[in-house]
């Protein structure tokens, strides 16, 4: 478990960082390490330069901006998990995100830029249809949650640009976080996982954003399950007849934790599960 | 003995400070003058041919001091099993690859990065071979594991009773006429008891110096038996065990995985000769799964059969066990303990017959319970099963066939085996009467009034441990050819200093299990001098009497009777030295508070100073006493021992998901005298974590290929705190009578008795549903494709 040899640098605010990124053949952003120093351990990854942005200050603040939070990209999965600012999506994914000593080391923009497919946050920002804002040596880009997971371990971050904050729209209604981990319960990597969003007006659901994790080769919107949930009175029977599409134009990936068949039915079962919660708390 | 608050007394681990604070010396922290780093060549394939090495491009990178392959070091000749049946290990791949992972070829470098970066620039060419990776398959032959061998079976262990071929006919035809009977029931159960990756939290690690100036090696390794770890260096390299010095530090975690000889402990001794540093290689967590063994890996079909009211008439175990490529130390023997417990503690006809079959897969060997829990978990299914199928309470079946406590002493159990001493019913009752089962009981009726999927499990066990006897030498089991012979018995040398403080010096080490403390207690108890002045000093094979190692929860029924004994010499002897000096008689001499005193005359008192004192300068002794106070004894039991106990599980299932909860955890267990409650509760509590960790979490998964699908902690998911219930232990005490202390072996009982009672405890919950069987791990994927084909098939 030994890296490559590397270079590495700490720079101290994100214009500096951008262009230490752009000058190597191969750069690695790295937030918290949590998964960047384990691949490198493992050699799955030998990055030519690490680019620390560790020691930026400013970074580790979650931001109300009136009409969005903005989650900067150094704030911790342990300070997501625990603001009152953040949607109750993504506030549960956090706090279901590794261990104790990683939720307090690792961050939720790093766990988002890295997009595991077995990862929580990830599903939650793409429910609550986020804003990815990357930093490069040329400037700021917005990207939005929709576009920016593209396939396993793989975003529409170019190699230059740093993911520099998550901005996710203070859209209203409720949302909520569901997953089987791998040990069981809301342990470990999601085996699969539902992020869901409502928007409730007149006693029906007028909007539904939904999001699975674990059981594909990316995190994906679950489109089917938000057409056939808006306009409903989201009743029990409503959230049942919807999840049932959960699975609809999703790729289902086979893995250690479950068979096609197993992932699609608990896909279909943990959307259900969130959509109940998300509507409760809209 | 002098005082009881000392033995059987809860007492503060004396080790923790320093393994608490990071301060305690493991073989990584060791570093010496001039040390190289070895890194490992590993195959990527489970069979293939090696065509060429090129180690060119390794060894022009600078800093690279070396590149070994077979060829440099075949003459040494391979590491023997001790049980050399199957195929031996070579020293490096020799000419055949035979799992992923096996070392081709060894780096010494300066730096550990750097002789990763070399390994990782030899190239080798493989032409792949076809490989035997399902065990089912491996058994039938078809396809060859080893060109050389007549057959991938490699041994067949078969008992009922164990060497005797009439009895044994006369049991099989007993348990077909049974089975022939119109009014008994048969119960059959497949199941897997799936391969585990055994994983300390220290991986192992050794360090190499040879000093050509003495001609001496000098060995650190993190290993449970570094005598034996001397002697094989010793006829290795055809020097004297007095040329070898091995220390094995603290060790982090055994678990059996450190029982054996590795190759990689006779390689760095090879490059450390060859060019003259000290050479390290510390096993990285990456590459353990596939160099140090793995454990469990059986499939096998345990059949019962017995009356409608619960007389069960006979039980068969017959099944395939999986070796893996090559045989390491105990590897066949592995199965063969499991024999030993078969019939658990039961009185019923016996035959069991188990396969010891080659995969291309990494070797299988001793691993926290060895043999005992695969061989526990089927028998305790099954009988689970046929208290389910005939309607009885699973205890009273349990109970009703119990080897009865008046058959001790002197009972044989129906595979053979001679067994010291047993009260089943007592610990079963214990359980069943506590106020924790009957609430467990009532919970999972209260649960399942509301709609939800409870269970609840129970699970008898018997052990076999404390290894001993002796005897187990002229199975062949003598480590004779680690060069160093010796018998399964224990040793302990104890030694007042000039200043009455105490040394003892003991033949096995820890590896967690608390022997410095332990053996305090025990010494304490004997000289009544407080435990803040006695050392354990261990795991150093120049210094420690010979001992043949920590493994079969044996250290303190075989090596701490020895030290028992040993401390009841030295006692005898002061009482003489302080007979003289209180000029009393010597028969009267008894000892306390940090001193002797004359029996019915407390005031006439002399001091353990005083005592040492005077030993040590003969002049002062009475006639005949010699100078000194050290004694040093050899315990050779006469038996192993025969723990057993009692466990019960409450756990929830989401049938939506398959999600299993483990909400409650009870055991009652009997490892007869107890030394420190709370080292044998810390004993339990990790075999409980071990045992269910294989129940709901851990599996070692290969593809068809021979991949390891679960080589890494990211995907082999090992138990931790946060998912087991708080324990509530119990025990009830059954002093063995084969050592003087009384006490039987707790490190394997938690492991032997947790598995099926998990298993047991989710069939229950899955009963109103139709399932029968789900094997282990009780991964969600599973617990739900049960539930699934269960609703098929209604």
């Amino acid at each position: 478990m030994f890296p490559r040899s590397f270079e590495y640098v700490a720079p101290a605010d994100l214009a500096e960082a951008a262009e230490a990124l752009a000058s190597a053949e191969f750069a690695k952003v790295m937030s918290g390490g949590m998964s960047l120093i384990p691949m490198m351990k493992l050699r799955l990854l030998s990055p030519d330069l690490v680019v620390d942005i560790g020691k930026i200050r400013g970074l580790d603040q979650i931001e109300d901006r009136g009409d969005a939070i903005a989650i900067g990209a150094l704030v911790r999965h342990a300070q997501t998990a625990a603001s009152d600012a953040v949607p109750a999506a993504l506030r549960t994914a956090a706090a279901w995100t590794g261990d104790t000593q990683v939720r307090n080391r690792g961050t939720t923009v790093g766990s988002v830029a890295h997009a595991d497919i077995a990862a929580d946050q990830p599903a939650a920002v793409l429910a609550l249809g986020a804003t990815m804002v990357a930093r490069s040596a040329s400037g700021t880009r917005e990207i939005p949650a929709d576009e920016f997971f593209v396939d396993a371990l793989t975003t529409a971050l170019e190699p230059g640009e740093i993911l520099a904050e998550i901005r996710i729209p203070k859209a209203g209604g409720g949302s909520a976080y569901e997953k089987l981990g791998r040990r069981g319960g809301h342990t470990d990597y999601a085996v699969a996982g539902a992020a869901a969003w409502v928007q409730r007006s007149n006693g029906s659901i007028s909007d539904c954003r939904v999001a699975l994790t674990g059981v594909g080769t990316k995190p994906t919107l679950a489109e089917g399950v938000a057409e056939a949930l808006i306009g409903t009175d989201g009743s029990a029977s409503a959230v049942e007849a919807a999840a049932a599409r959960a699975t609809e134009g999703v790729t289902l990936l086979e893995d250690l934790y479950g068979s096609e068949e197993y992932k699609a039915h608990l896909a279909k079962v943990m959307t259900a599960r969130a959509l109940t919660q998300a509507i409760a708390n809209a | 003995m002098s005082t009881t608050s000392v033995l059987g007394g809860v007492v503060k681990r004396r080790e923790d400070p320093a393994l608490i604070q990071g301060t305690g010396l493991y073989v990584d922290d060791v570093k010496l003058p001039g040390m190289l780093y070895a890194a490992f060549v590993r195959s990527p394939f489970a069979h293939a041919r090696i065509t060429s090495i090129d180690a060119s491009a390794a060894l022009a990178m600078e800093g690279v001091e070396a590149v070994y392959t077979i060829d440099d070091v075949r003459h040494l000749g391979p590491v023997l099993a001790q049980v050399p049946i199957g195929k031996v290990r070579p020293l490096l791949a020799d000419g055949v690859v035979n799992h992923v992972g096996e070392a081709v070829a060894m780096v010494v470098a300066k730096d550990r990065y750097l002789a990763r970066d070399a390994a990782d620039a030899v190239e080798v060419d493989y032409e792949p071979l076809p490989a035997v990776v399902d065990l089912k398959e491996a058994a039938t032959d078809q396809r060859k594991v080893h060109d050389d061998l007549e057959s991938n079976i490699l041994m067949t262990w078969e008992a009922g009773p164990f060497g005797d071929p009439d009895a044994m006919a006369e049991t099989r035809r007993k348990i077909d006429e049974a089975k022939a009977r119109d009014d008994t029931v048969v119960v059959s159960i497949e199941a897997v008891n799936q391969r585990l990756i055994g994983t300390a939290i220290e991986p192992r690690a050794v360090l190499a110096d040879w000093n050509p100036g003495y001609g001496r090696f000098t060995v650190y390794s993190s290993t449970q038996i570094p005598h034996a770890l001397a002697g094989a260096i010793a006829k290795t390299f055809g020097v004297t065990y007095n040329d070898v010095h091995v220390v094995a530090p603290e060790v982090g975690g055994g678990f059996g995985l450190k029982l054996n000889i590795y190759n990689d402990e006779i390689l760095v001794a090879f490059a450390s000769q060859k060019l003259g540093h000290p050479v390290k290689y510390t096993e990285s967590r990456r590459e353990s799964p596939n160099s140090t063994i793995q454990g469990r890996g059986w499939i096998a079909t345990a059949t019962l059969v017995g009356t409608r009211d619960g007389e069960i008439l006979g039980y068969e175990l017959h099944g395939l066990c999986d070796m893996g490529a090559y045989s390491q130390n105990f590897t066949v023997a592995i199965p063969f303990l499991g024999v030993f417990v078969a019939s658990g503690q039961y009185k019923f006809p016996t035959h069991v017959k188990l396969d010891c079959v080659a995969t291309h897969t990494m070797t299988t060997d001793a691993y926290r319970g060895a043999g005992r829990p695969e061989a526990i978990y089927y028998l305790e299914r099954v009988i689970d099963a046929y208290a389910r199928k005939i309607g009885m309470d699973p205890a009273e079946v349990r109970r009703k066939n119990y080897i009865p406590a008046d058959a001790f002493p002197g009972a044989i159990s129906p595979v053979g085996f001679a067994m010291d001493t047993g009260d089943y019913a007592k610990a079963l009752d214990a359980l069943v009467e506590s106020d924790g089962y009957r609430e467990m009981l009532a919970e999972r009726d209260r649960m399942r009034a509301e709609g939800k999927l409870a269970g609840v499990g129970l699970s008898t066990y018997v052990e076999v441990c404390g290894f001993g006897p002796s005897g187990l030498v002229d199975l062949g089991f003598s480590w004779s050819e680690y060069g160093a012979p010796s018998a399964f018995s224990g040793s302990g040398l104890v030694r007042v200093n000039p200043d009455s403080t105490v040394t003892v010096i003991i033949g096995t080490g820890p590896s967690g299990q608390g022997h410095q403390t332990t053996w305090s207690q025990i010494v304490a108890d004997q000289l009544g001098i407080p435990l803040e002045r006695i050392r354990v000093i261990h795991g150093d094979s120049e210094e420690s009497p010979f001992g043949v190692g920590t493994f079969g929860s044996r250290s303190a029924a075989v090596d701490g009777s020895a030290t028992f004994e040993a401390a009841q010499k030295v006692r005898a002897k002061a009482a003489k030295i302080a007979a003289h000096l209180l000029e009393a008689s010597e028969e009267d001499i008894q000892f306390a508070d940090g001193g002797a005193f004359v029996a019915g005359s407390p005031d006439q008192t002399v001091s353990w100073e005083e005592i040492a004192t005077v030993a040590y300068q003969p002049h002062r002794l009475p006639e005949g006493v010699e100078g000194g106070l050290e004694a040093h004894a050899i315990f050779s039991p006469a038996n192993a021992t025969w723990p057993f106990g009692a466990h019960a599980a409450l756990v929830e299932v989401d049938g939506d998901t398959g999600d299993v909860r483990l909400l409650r955890y009870i055991t009652v267990d009997d490892c007869g005298n107890v030394i420190n409650p709370m080292i044998v509760d810390g004993q339990i509590h990790g075999g409980l974590a071990q045992g269910i960790g294989q129940a709901m979490f851990e599996e070692a998964v290969y593809d068809a290929d021979g991949n390891l699908l679960t080589g890494s902690l990211l995907d082999y998911v090992l138990p931790t705190a946060a998912d087991l219930p708080s324990f509530e232990l119990h025990r009830t005490v059954t002093p063995s009578d084969i050592n003087p202390l009384g006490v039987k072996g707790i490190g394997e009982a938690g492991t032997i008795g947790s598995a099926q009672t998990v298993v047991n405890a989710v069939v229950d919950a899955l009963e109103p549903l139709g399932v029968e069987h789900v094997d282990m791990p009780l991964r969600p994927k599973r617990v739900w494709q049960a539930i699934q084909d269960a609703k098929g098939g209604n």
